[in-house]
C-alpha cells in the first residue's frame, strides 16, 4: 500500500456558479521513504494540492477526490479533529518563505516545544531536551542559547532550520516542502537542500519537494510530477523523464534550463502564459502553446496515458512519434 | 528600552506647560469672574467686588497670575478652592475613586465585549454576525454620550425600573467609605455587618451598571472594529497558516497564534481610549449625578473656581499621560521587536 495515494482530485476557488477549479483530476501516489518532486510554473497548482490534502483550505477551496488516502485513512471522511491528530505528526510542511512562517511574538523554543506537546505529549527536561536534539539536527550552531531566541534575530537560513526543525520534531512518514529554498540566498540553498535530503535518508521518510528548480529535483529525486494549469502534465521516474521528457510541456521546461542551451544566444521558451480562470481553452490546455500542436489536441482533452516508467497526459507523446 | 523611557519622559515638559496655559487662558476667557458668581444676581458695590478680586489675588495682570500660578506648581502647592476653601488635591483625592470605579467598571466592560465581538466578527467574516457587530459599534462610536446615557435611563431605570437613576448608592445605605470604591466598600460593609447593610453591594452594582455602559460605549465600539481589522490581517499571516500545519486546535490557532499579534495595534487604541474615558466621565457624571472628578470639573467651570479648573485639568491630563506611557511600555512587552529595539 502506498503511503499517500490522491485519484482525481480536484480543488475549487469561487463562488458555485462561477467556480474556478486550481486543480483538476490529480492524481499522485508516493510510497515510503520516496522522494517526489512536483515543478511547474507558479499557478499550476502545485501548492494547492499540498494544502488540500493538509486540511488547510478550511473554509476557502471546495475538495472533491475519488481517494485521498494517507497511510491507509481516508482523508476525505476523516472529521478535523482526526486529521489535527495526523497533521503537525505524521504529515509535516516546510512553506516558502521562512521569515513569515515563524510566530513574531514567540521564542523558536517555544514554537518547537509546541508541536511536541501537543502531538506527543513531552513536558518538563524531557520536552526542553527534544527540541534542542531537533535544534542540533538540523544543524543550528550554539542550540542551546538559541532556544531562546525571537524569529526576527535569526537570518533566513536560520528561520528555515528552525522550520525544518518544527516539521520534522515528530518524526512524520511524510516531508513536504514547499519551495523550501526560493526566498534564501544561493549558498543557503543548497546548505538547506542538503540538509532536507540528509534528513530524508535518516529518517526515512516520504518527501514531496515543491520546486521550480528542475536541477535539485533531477539530482534528489525518484519521480517527479511536472503540473500544468491544475493537471499533471507527465508523471515518471527519474533520471527518466530528464533522458525522455514525453511531454512537450516537460521538455520544454527542461529547454529552458540556462545550463541546456549553452552557446544559443537566446534561452529557449515557451510562448504564451498559463491560461487563467476564464481562458482556458476547451482542448488540451497546453494547445495554445504547443509546438508540436495538431486538430485533435484543439478539439479534445487528453487523459493519462501510460508511458515507460509514468504517464502522460498528450495526444502525441514526444517518445511515441519518435518511435 | 531605557532610553526609550527617558525620550518618552522629556516629551512630558512641554506638553504639560502647554496644558497649563490651556486651562489658565480658558477658564479666564469665559465672561464672569469667580467673585461675579459667588454674589449671583444681586447688584455688587464694586469697591466691594475689587476688594474680593484683591483678595483672591485676581487683581493682578494675567502674566503675574500664571507666573504665580507656575511657581506654586513646581513648588508642589496645587492650591485651594476659591469657593469651598479646601485643597484641590484634597478635594482631587476624594472624589477621585468614584470616578476610577467607573471608568475601569466601563473599560471592563468594553474591552471584554470589545474584544470578544472583535475576534467573533474576524472568524465568522461576512456572515451576519459580522455585519451586525459592524454596523452597531459604528452607531454606538457615532452616538452622543448625554442622548445615549438618557435613553438608557428612560428605558431601563424609568421604564422597566430595573437600575436606580442616579448616584452611587440608595440613601437607606450608610456606608463608611474605606478605599473610595463603592463596590468594595459595601461589599466589606456586608462583611461587617449583614443585617445593617444587607444587599448594599447589589445595590451600588446596580448604581454602576448603566454609567459604565454609557461610559464604555465608545470604547467599545473602537476596540471591537480594530480587534476585528486586526485579527484578519494577522489571519492571512504566514505564521498562522504554520501554526494550523502544525495541527494546532482552532481556539489555540486563534487565541495563542492569531490573537497575541493581534493585540499589538487593539492595546494601543485601548490606551487612547482612557482619554476619551476621562472626557465621558464628565458627561455621563453629569447625567447620572455620579460624585466624580468630571462632574467636580463641571461645578467649578460654573463657579469659575479658577484653581480647581485649572489644577484638576491638569490632574487628569497627567493621568491620561500616564496611563499612554504605560502602554507605550506595555507595547513593548506585548512586541518583541520593539523590546529588542535600541
Amino acid at each position: 500500500m502506498s503511503l499517500l495515494e490522491i485519484k482525481n482530485l480536484s480543488v475549487e476557488f469561487g463562488s458555485q456558479h462561477n467556480p474556478f477549479r486550481a486543480v483538476e483530476g490529480l492524481d499522485l501516489t508516493v510510497e515510503q521513504g520516496e522522494i517526489v518532486g512536483i515543478v511547474g510554473e507558479s499557478g499550476s497548482g502545485k501548492s494547492v494540492t499540498m494544502m488540500a490534502m493538509m486540511g488547510l483550505l478550511e473554509g476557502q477551496g471546495r475538495i472533491v477526490a475519488d481517494t485521498l488516502q494517507f497511510d491507509g485513512k481516508d482523508l476525505l471522511t476523516i472529521s478535523a479533529r482526526e486529521r489535527r491528530k495526523i497533521v503537525g505528526k505524521d504529515i509535516a510542511m516546510i512553506f516558502q518563505d521562512p521569515m513569515t512562517s515563524l510566530n513574531p511574538s514567540y521564542t523558536v523554543g517555544y514554537q518547537i516545544m509546541e508541536v511536541l506537546k501537543i502531538h506527543q505529549g513531552l513536558r518538563g527536561a524531557a520536552l526542553k531536551q527534544r527540541a534542542l536534539e531537533l535544534m542540533e539536527m538540523v544543524e543550528i550552531p550554539a542550540a542551546a542559547s538559541r532556544l531562546a531566541a525571537y524569529p526576527h534575530q535569526l537570518s533566513g537560513g536560520m528561520s528555515q532550520r528552525v522550520v525544518i526543525a518544527m516539521a520534522i520534531a515528530c518524526s512524520p512518514k511524510l516531508l513536504i516542502a514547499d519551495e523550501p529554498t526560493t526566498a534564501l540566498d544561493v549558498t543557503i540553498q543548497a546548505q538547506i537542500m542538503d540538509l532536507l535530503v540528509n534528513l530524508q535518508k535518516s529518517q526515512n521518510m516520504a518527501l514531496i519537494m515543491i520546486t521550480h528548480d528542475l536541477a535539485v529535483v533531477a539530482e534528489v529525486a525518484h519521480k517527479v510530477a511536472v503540473m500544468y494549469a491544475g493537471q499533471v502534465a507527465e508523471m515518471a521516474k527519474v533520471p527518466g523523464i530528464f533522458r525522455k521528457p514525453a511531454h512537450p510541456y516537460t521538455e520544454a521546461l527542461l529547454k529552458s534550463i540556462p545550463e541546456h542551451s549553452k552557446g544559443a544566444h537566446r534561452l529557449s521558451t515557451l510562448a504564451g502564459i498559463v491560461p487563467g480562470q476564464y481562458d482556458r481553452p476547451s482542448g488540451c490546455l497546453l494547445s495554445p502553446r504547443c509546438p508540436y500542436v495538431q486538430d485533435k489536441c484543439k478539439a479534445q482533452r487528453p487523459g493519462l496515458t501510460a508511458i515507460e516508467g509514468g504517464v502522460v497526459r498528450c495526444h502525441y507523446p514526444i517518445t511515441a512519434k519518435e518511435a | 528600552m531605557l532610553s526609550f523611557i527617558f525620550r518618552r519622559l522629556g516629551l512630558l515638559v512641554p506638553t504639560f506647560f502647554g496644558i497649563t496655559l490651556l486651562t489658565f487662558g480658558l477658564i479666564r476667557m469665559i465672561p464672569g469672574d469667580p467673585v461675579e458668581v459667588m454674589v449671583g444676581e444681586r447688584t455688587l458695590d464694586p469697591q466691594m467686588h475689587a476688594d474680593a478680586m484683591h483678595r483672591l489675588g485676581l487683581d493682578k495682570p494675567l502674566y503675574a497670575q500664571y507666573v504665580d500660578y507656575i511657581s506654586n506648581l513646581l513648588h508642589g502647592n496645587l492650591g485651594e478652592s476659591l469657593v469651598t476653601k479646601s485643597s484641590v488635591w484634597g478635594e482631587f483625592k476624594t472624589l477621585f475613586p468614584a470616578t476610577l470605579e467607573l471608568a475601569l467598571a466601563a473599560m471592563v466592560f468594553a474591552v471584554v465585549c470589545g474584544l470578544l465581538a472583535g475576534v467573533i466578527a474576524a472568524i465568522k467574516r461576512g456572515s451576519i454576525f459580522d455585519h451586525g457587530v459592524m454596523g452597531i459599534s459604528l452607531t454606538g462610536f457615532s452616538m452622543p454620550i448625554f442622548w445615549w446615557g438618557l435613553i438608557l435611563i428612560m428605558f431601563f431605570s424609568v421604564k422597566l425600573g430595573w437600575t436606580p437613576v442616579s448616584g452611587r448608592l440608595d440613601l437607606a445605605y450608610d456606608i463608611t467609605p474605606r478605599t473610595g470604591f463603592m463596590l468594595i466598600d459595601t461589599w466589606l460593609a456586608e462583611a461587617a455587618d449583614p443585617a445593617a447593610n444587607a444587599g448594599a453591594f447589589k445595590d451600588a452594582l446596580m448604581h454602576l451598571i448603566l454609567p459604565a455602559i454609557v461610559l464604555g460605549t465608545i470604547p467599545l465600539a473602537v476596540i471591537a472594529r480594530m480587534t476585528r481589522s486586526s485579527m484578519l490581517e494577522v489571519l492571512r499571516e504566514d505564521y498562522v497558516r504554520t501554526a494550523r500545519a502544525k495541527g494546532l486546535s482552532p481556539a489555540r490557532v486563534i487565541f495563542v497564534h492569531t490573537l497575541r499579534n493581534a493585540l499589538i495595534p487593539v492595546l494601543t487604541v485601548i490606551g487612547l481610549q482612557v482619554g476619551t474615558l476621562m472626557g465621558g466621565a464628565v458627561l455621563t457624571e453629569t447625567i447620572f449625578s455620579w460624585p466624580g472628578i468630571g462632574k467636580w470639573l463641571i461645578d467649578a467651570i460654573s463657579r469659575r473656581d479658577y484653581p480647581v479648573v485649572q489644577n484638576g485639568i491638569l490632574i487628569v491630563a497627567t493621568l491620561v499621560i500616564v496611563t499612554n506611557f504605560i502602554v507605550d511600555i506595555l507595547y513593548g512587552v506585548a512586541n518583541p521587536r520593539i523590546r529588542h529595539a535600541k
